[in-house]
């Protein structure tokens, strides 16, 4: 697993630190393993930490039912710290290691017309592994679509 | 600038003091030092002209029927970012739960999160979109088969159901398999490319829970023991929730 795909595109990457995983249950180590994994497929110098981050990150307003609970104005307003944290990285991508984070940040990211993108880990991760096939890009830019396509041909 | 607190309505006061009692060592209420610190990071600052702070001053005096019935307690998203910055560690987000618990009856409380909730009782999958067992089942081996094809070099990658005794129990959002079951099979590689041991179950195999938002204290606890008996029932060694 290397960087090497993202060496001259040079792409910007931030991570949304999950509230659940990081604050409520395993701390800031594995705030830390979670930036060794992104560095490592993203390359070090494209990776841009939202301030605050780790265990003092903002929740994205995803969670404790917020998405399902039929109050999208009110979930919006919440997201806004969210939303302007994002684009201060200037990241083309923030990668959501938590589904309602993904959900929520997707959401932002169309409602206040951010223009990032939205990304589960695990696509990432089989992107610098050369093992991404056509349909499973769904979150990916049209920056990254056509990248490194493992299997084009399977594409429906 | 949030409103300042009226104070005129009935004054009760028993509503923290049961909070109180519910909490463990360290949750004292009466701790707050007023410093403000927990609304100044939260983002539901604002919200029904409400912060933590004030939440707690409105326990604090006997506002009962406030905030029981205010809607904020579903706009706070229980992240405790408020607690771990509190110097006196007060528990605010479970006071937020208590009063999601206590305050409104169950049908006036969010339709979303009840109906996801009552879904995922109606059978051990729980599922808060309804997905059964047979369909997770057919979905999960349906694109594996679909995959081994297209992408030879992953023809022997497996995605187990039911594996008795592997090292991990998977757990996996509805979200996935119900709309957009591809976007399972990169999970899979990972754990076939590391030679991990693991399975999915077709009982407990949804990772959400619902019922434990919706603060339905007996049904939230349903759901865990579902999930962790199906773990038990297949001997996997680790639970692993990818929500």
């Amino acid at each position: 697993m290397n960087s090497d795909w993202n060496k001259d595109r040079k792409i910007k990457f931030t991570v949304q630190d999950p509230c659940q995983l990081v604050r409520k249950t395993f701390g800031d180590p594995v705030a830390e393993d979670l930036r060794f994994v992104v560095r490592s497929v993203v390359g070090e110098e494209n990776f841009i930490d939202m301030t605050p981050n780790r265990s003092n990150n903002y929740c994205c307003g995803g969670g404790g039912g917020f998405l399902q609970s039929g109050m999208p104005d009110a979930r919006r307003y919440y997201g806004r710290l969210k939303d302007e944290q994002i684009k201060k990285t200037g990241a083309a991508y923030c990668i959501t290691p938590c589904h309602n984070c993904h959900a929520q940040v997707h959401d932002l990211s169309e409602h206040y017309e951010g223009g990032y993108h939205t990304l589960h880990l695990w696509t990432l991760i089989c992107l610098s592994l050369g093992i991404l096939g056509p349909n499973e890009r769904e979150y990916l830019g049209p920056d990254l679509k056509d990248v490194d396509v493992f299997h084009p041909e399977s594409a429906m | 600038m949030a409103e300042a607190i009226k104070l005129g309505g009935k004054k009760q006061g028993i509503f923290k003091d049961k909070v109180m009692a519910l909490l463990p060592e360290g949750g004292n209420l009466n701790l707050c030092l007023t410093c403000g610190m927990c609304s100044s990071g939260c983002p539901a600052t604002g919200l029904e002209g409400m912060d933590p702070r004030k939440l707690l001053r409105m326990a604090a005096l006997g506002m009962d029927e406030e905030i029981l019935s205010s809607d904020w307690a579903w706009m706070c998203t229980m992240c405790q970012r408020c607690i771990y910055v509190c110097p006196m560690k007060i528990d605010i987000p479970q006071l937020v739960f208590n009063i999601r618990n206590q305050g409104k009856p169950r049908e006036e409380r969010p339709k979303g999160i009840v109906g996801s909730c009552d879904m995922a009782l109606r059978s051990d999958t729980c599922s808060a979109m309804g997905a059964t067992e047979e369909d997770f089942q057919f979905v999960v081996e349906d694109v594996l088969e679909e995959y081994q094809e297209a992408q030879p070099e992953f023809k022997d990658m497996q995605a187990p159901v039911n594996k008795e005794g592997a090292e991990f129990f998977l757990n996996q959002n509805s979200r996935e398999p119900v709309t957009e079951p591809d976007e399972m099979v990169p999970l899979w590689k990972i754990l076939h490319t590391v030679g991990a041991d693991w399975t999915y179950g077709t009982k407990g195999w949804a990772a959400e829970n619902y019922c434990m938002f919706m603060a339905d204290n007996e049904n939230w606890e349903h759901i865990v023991r579902t999930k962790a008996k199906a773990v038990d029932d297949l001997k996997c060694r680790v639970w692993l929730n990818t929500e």
